[in-house]
């Protein structure tokens, strides 16, 4: 209980001192799988409706950084993590939080489309339904059309919204799982490289959609491409070997970053 | 690049001749080759022709189990007979006991016109009907006693060696002591056929009818409705046992020593002989339980334990086969590990979990060793109405059966066979139509 | 009031807690359902885990417990001079008693009184309500039988009242619970997860179950039987079990049946592995996808027969078939028409046997030959080796330790396989080497010795747990190395 005041301290005081709204804050969070350690000490918050874009080579920890946001790590066997998250002013990882309450808070898009197989209706039910966010049927039918609309895939589908969702193209797949996690009206949305299994067209609507997104929602985005994360991100996060290298404004990072290794990576010395 | 030579052959072009061929054997390798193919070849064809051959003996001695011989002539329920004393009035007991095998032998005589005297005629005519007869014609008397003093027309089962010899299974040419029939009674038994009074029907009793020791009596069906039982048993129990302990086991249980030992263990349940089970059925059971013994409900429970770790094999196969990427995109939409699970996971892995079921439900279905432990080798004349009744199994009655030395016992046999073997073939083709219509490829 | 009756009752308040429940949660949100932590219905489940589950628990634990009080009440209640008695006839009083006590419910009240009036009609008068007693019974019964009857009628009063009222505690309890920050998903998927732990570990149970009910039978026998004179004896010649007979008249020795056993499988092992062996290969390494297609569900077939048809074929066609082809043989060898083969013998159950392991040879090792890595095998053609030369000298060393565990599962099978040897193997235990003779099994003799009547003290009937186990270890051992071996196997190529 003395943690959360504190970090409900904490985060008031942040807001006071910048005059920024911090969503999520991330301190010294490590991670380790078994024995090894995947992350070291990352201090990271991430500001409201916003998009915050992760970057590095491959194997830095982006993705993992990721995964403790919503505590997706708790599924893999031998993964530990230590430090402090906090979403507005809950410890993510205190034992009283109840994990499924902060999933249905902080949502998540995979990197393959991973539709269920089942309608594209049920796909998108499937959430606000578990969680009891829709009363009638009329209601429900209101969720599923303004999400399919947020996600840009309303026209596409709205002929066919009882066929299943794993018959459309890779891109609709996408949008379909954003407009599934975009249904139970979660706080934040993580990306974890939303785009990498999609053709240029696609990835484009997909971005297209990002930016739109942030009015209503905080979004943490894992991307490999820095083009991508120059394009939908304001702030951008660096991170080299489970560090976190540099945190900035996107445009400040690529533009004039702080940090040698940031520099080289968009360079494009190592990748 | 200088033009050395302007000769055309072809070693000049720097082509060299060609090497002598190295003998390596090829032919004898190649010889080898084919001898190692055909004995391939050989294997299967040795087990195919085998199957071919047991199947063909079981079809071949078995397919006329499904046709009875009957005699229908006209019976006259002479009041001599049934109830000399006209005392059916006040003792309805008379019309039990009467002698009915007389009314019908008699009924016999007097169509093949062999005298009421000539008493060696009569104990062959007798040769050729079926005891059941009594029973039949005591129930068409007991429903109705205005019958006795008429002549109806009544159609009943032959003698079991009559029959035999009606389908052409005895040798004839065999020395008449040395066998079942003589000669007398196959020259009636034709006069019989050619009159019509003598013909093969569809065989209904031997799916209705429990067991006898008459052979043309004896039916599967005690046998089928305990079989009924027992799957019902397994399926009801085996079936939410095996997919709870599968999905704690693939989804939600730690690595760790307790499980690694429940998974060692579920591979040796799968490898224990049949019969350890009705040994365990026997004293667990029925010696400490106190259930009781020749009961359905101990054979379905013995059945149980043997067929759960067929289900768990294979519900947790079809688990496996689940991409994890469902869960994931569950889970991210905070779905719990629970509802995960019951709604995702296991409606996508239920074709395979049915397809196992069914497939550990016909092993389930032929299996005889752990229920003649538990005394389901029992004569069972009458249907059970609850599984706690004595009952058998098909299996068992095929068993029992394969004991009988009486001829037309192998031809029932081979029938019963026949029978189970359209079940496992129905139940074998509905888990194959299964598979074919909900497999998924991910 | 009947369980089933009780069990109905306890289902209802079930059912009203779940209404009850979802409906106080629905109040609690006041329209808001996102104010809820679970939906309502986990909140009515919730209330109906706590009707049901403590009530059924009550009646569980009653259901055993109150014919244990109750018998030791009354046997309490015996005469100084029955108590004096052996515990053995105690318990035949008891059982009389209980008897009385079931016949003394269907009576009609003056009959009631006519038999305590005098108890030499009891006998005659029960043996015509379908209750038939050994003896006349002692004065003590009829007195026992009806306190007897008095306390179970008790036991069921209290037992019902018991049961309603802890359904009724657990639901108004957990009705009082429901919060709208209450977890109620989260306690009954708690629940959830105890039954499937409760379910996995019935595997566990059904091992201990079996290892258990055979020793202690199986230590009853050594007990009447040395162990030594059962596992070095070399006759086994049981006799009768005369009922109450506790003497062991009878010669117990295993080895005839096990050499019958081990002989029986090499028999079948000689058919089945070669036929299984280079069935598996062809299939795997010659055969075109459209022959595997059909060949191999075929040859499946083989597995899924029942072993009783297998024994069927063996009794009624291989048996006499090779009766009659020795017959035929030595005619026109000797000249003397006699069969040397017996129509019931090592070689019949031994053969058919090895028919029906052929699927399982052939798929088990057909799994292992096409396990071994493309690359292995691309290795040796790439180096002009033919596809035979291939299979001998690289796939089946590789794939060795794999298909030497695929074997040793076939011979657990062989040696716990029953229908078939019971039918066609015969019942003479004894030690020979010729297979054209019968000989026995341990599966024989367990069936041999469980048909008929059982007797729980007799050695004849005890023999056959010790039995059991003998069977049961060695195909455990058999098994567990076999897994042993194809889990390295697997490792190896992982």
């Amino acid at each position: 209980m003395n943690i959360m005041s504190e970090a409900a301290v904490e985060k008031a005081l942040d807001k006071k001192m910048n005059d920024i709204s911090y969503k999520m804050i991330g301190k010294d969070v490590s991670v380790y799988y078994g024995d090894k350690r995947a992350l070291y000490d990352v201090n990271l918050n991430v500001r409201e409706n916003t998009v915050t874009a992760l970057i590095g080579p491959s194997g830095c920890g982006k993705s993992t950084f990721l995964r403790t946001l919503n505590r997706m790590n708790d599924t893999i066997e031998g993964c530990r993590v230590t430090g402090r998250i906090t979403l507005d002013t809950d410890d993510i990882y205190d034992p009283n939080i109840d994990v499924v309450e902060l999933r249905a808070r902080v949502g998540m898009v995979f990197q393959k489309p991973n539709p269920f197989p089942k309608s594209i209706y049920e796909n998108v039910a499937y959430g606000p339904r578990i969680h009891g966010l829709a009363k009638a049927k009329a209601d429900m039918d209101g969720i599923v059309e303004s999400s399919l609309q947020k996600a840009g895939l309303w026209n596409e589908v709205k002929d066919r919204l009882h066929e299943g969702g794993t018959g459309l193209s890779g891109g609709q797949q996408q949008r379909l799982c954003i407009a599934r996690a975009v249904a139970v009206s979660p706080e934040v949305i993580l990306m974890d490289e939303p785009c990498s299994a999609l053709d240029p067209i696609a990835t484009a609507k997909v971005e297209e959609l990002i930016h739109e997104l942030r009015a209503n929602f905080t979004i943490v985005i894992v991307t490999h491409s820095m083009q991508q994360a120059a394009r939908v991100s304001q702030r951008t996060a660096m991170f080299h070997l489970g560090n976190l290298v540099e945190e900035n404004d996107t445009d400040k990072m690529f533009t004039n970053p702080d940090d040698q290794r940031t520099q080289d990576y968009i360079m494009g010395r190592f990748g | 690049m200088s033009q050395v030579s302007t000769s055309p052959s072809m070693a000049a072009l720097g082509a060299t001749a060609k090497p002598e061929r190295r003998d390596i054997g090829l032919r004898g390798r190649y010889a080898a080759e084919r001898r190692f193919r055909l004995y391939g070849m050989a294997a299967i064809a040795f087990g195919l022709v085998f199957l071919f051959l047991l199947l063909f003996s079981v079809v071949s001695k078995g397919y006329t189990a499904f046709q009875q011989s009957m005699i229908t002539i006209p019976v006259e329920f002479s009041e001599q007979i049934i109830d000399k004393d006209n005392e059916r009035a006040t003792n309805p007991q008379k019309l039990v006991s009467a002698n009915y095998p007389v009314v019908a032998r008699n009924a016999l005589a007097k169509v093949l016109g062999v005298s009421e005297d000539d008493r060696q005629g009569l104990r062959a005519i007798n040769g050729m009907i079926s005891d059941s007869v009594r029973t039949q014609l005591r129930d068409l008397v007991t429903a109705d006693p205005s019958i006795i003093g008429t002549t109806r027309t009544v159609s009943f089962l032959a003698h079991g060696d009559l029959d035999s010899a009606f389908k052409g299974q005895i040798d004839l040419s065999v020395a008449e002591n040395n066998r079942k029939i003589s000669d007398k009674q196959i020259g009636w038994m034709n006069q019989l056929a050619e009159s019509g009074a003598l013909a093969k029907h569809f065989n209904t009793g031997i799916f209705v009818n429990g067991a006898s020791s008459r052979p043309e009596a004896a039916g599967v069906g005690v046998a089928a409705v305990g079989s009924l039982y027992m799957m019902l048993i397994v399926l009801v129990l085996a079936l939410p046992i095996g997919v709870a302990a599968s999905i704690y086991l693939e989804e939600f249980a730690p690595k760790n020593r307790f499980t690694d030992l429940i998974e060692v263990n579920i591979n040796n349940l799968a490898a224990v002989p049949s019969i350890v089970y009705g040994l365990l059925g026997l004293a667990v059971f029925v010696n400490f339980a106190g259930f009781p013994r020749s009961a359905s409900l101990v054979g379905g429970l013995v059945l149980t334990l043997m067929t759960l770790p067929t289900i768990i094999i294979a519900t947790r196969s079809a688990l496996k086969a689940v991409p994890p990427s469902i869960r994931a995109a569950a889970l991210g939409l905070g779905a719990s590990k629970m509802q995960t699970v019951f709604h995702h996971v296991l409606p996508l892995a239920m074709p395979g979990i049915l397809t196992g079921t069914i497939i550990g439900l016909a092993h389930a279905l032929g299996e005889t060793a752990p229920l003649l432990l538990i005394g389901m080798v029992a004569f069972v004349a009458d249907i059970p109405s609850t599984p706690l009744e004595p009952a058998t199994a098909l299996p068992v009655q095929i068993y029992m059966w394969a004991n009988e030395a009486e001829r037309a016992f192998v031809e029932r046999t081979s029938g019963a066979i026949i029978i189970l073997l359209i079940f496992l073939i129905l139940m074998n083709v509905g888990a194959i139509l299964l598979r074919r219509r909900f497999e998924r490829r991910w | 009031m009947s369980i089933s009756f009780l069990l109905l009752i306890v289902a209802i308040i079930g059912v009203a807690g779940y209404l009850i429940g979802s409906w106080r949660a629905n109040a609690l949100a006041g329209g808001k359902l996102s104010s809820l932590h679970s939906r309502p219905g986990y909140y009515g489940s919730y209330v109906a885990v706590w009707s049901m589950l403590p009530a059924v628990v009550v009646l569980l634990v009653w259901i055993v417990a109150s014919p244990i009080y109750i018998s030791s009440t009354v046997r309490a209640g015996f005469p100084e001079e029955v108590k004096a008695t052996s515990q053995a006839e105690q318990n035949l009083g008891y059982n009389m008693i209980s008897a009385i006590a079931r016949g003394l419910r269907v009576l009609a009240p003056e009959e009631r009184e006519a038999i305590f009036k005098d108890g030499s009609t009891a006998r005659t008068v029960l043996a015509g309500k379908g209750v038939p007693l050994a003896a006349d019974p002692a004065p003590y019964m009829l007195t026992s039988a009806d306190s007897l009857n008095r306390m179970s009628q008790a036991s069921s009063t209290f037992l019902a009242i018991v049961v309603v009222l802890t359904a009724l505690a657990g639901a108004v309890f957990s009705y009082r619970v429901i919060a709208p920050k209450f977890r109620a998903r989260n306690r009954v998927e708690g629940v959830m997860l105890v039954g499937l732990i409760a379910a996995s570990s019935i595997a566990i149970l059904t091992t201990v179950g079996i290892v258990a009910s055979m020793l202690t039978e199986a230590v009853h026998f050594f007990n009447r039987v040395p162990a030594w004179e059962f596992f070095f004896g070399t006759v086994w010649d049981p006799r009768f079990a005369a009922a109450g007979s506790t003497d062991s008249s009878g010669q117990f020795g295993l080895i005839p049946l096990l050499a019958g056993t081990l002989y029986i499988g090499f028999v079948a092992m000689l058919v089945a592995v070669p036929v299984g062996l280079f069935a598996a290969i062809y299939m795997s390494e010659y055969a075109s996808r459209h022959v595997r297609s059909v060949a191999k569900p075929l040859l499946e077939v083989l597995a899924g027969i029942p072993t009783i048809v297998y024994g069927f074929f063996a009794l009624v066609t291989v048996g006499p078939f090779l009766r009659d082809l020795s017959a035929q043989l030595s005619g026109l060898v000797t000249g003397d028409y006699s069969n040397f083969i017996q129509a019931q013998s090592v070689l019949t159950a031994g053969f058919v046997m090895g028919i029906m392991l052929i699927p399982y040879v052939s798929s088990l090792s057909d799994d292992i030959i096409t396990a071994v890595p493309r690359a292995l095998r691309d290795g040796s053609l790439g180096l002009g080796a033919t596809r035979s030369e291939t299979i001998k000298r690289v796939i089946l060393p590789a794939a060795l330790p794999g298909i030497v565990g695929a074997l040793l599962m076939t011979a657990s099978r062989a040696v716990g396989e029953t229908m078939i040897v019971v039918l066609a193997a015969g019942v003479a235990a004894r030690i020979q080497i010729n297979p054209f003779e019968p000989m026995t099994t341990v599966t024989v003799k367990i069936v041999s010795q469980l048909t008929g009547d059982l007797e729980f003290t007799s050695p004849q009937t005890l023999v056959a747990f010790a039995l059991g186990i003998t069977l049961f270890v060695i195909t455990l051992c058999l098994n567990i190395y076999a897994l042993y071996i194809v889990r390295k196997y697997r490792e190896q190529y992982e």
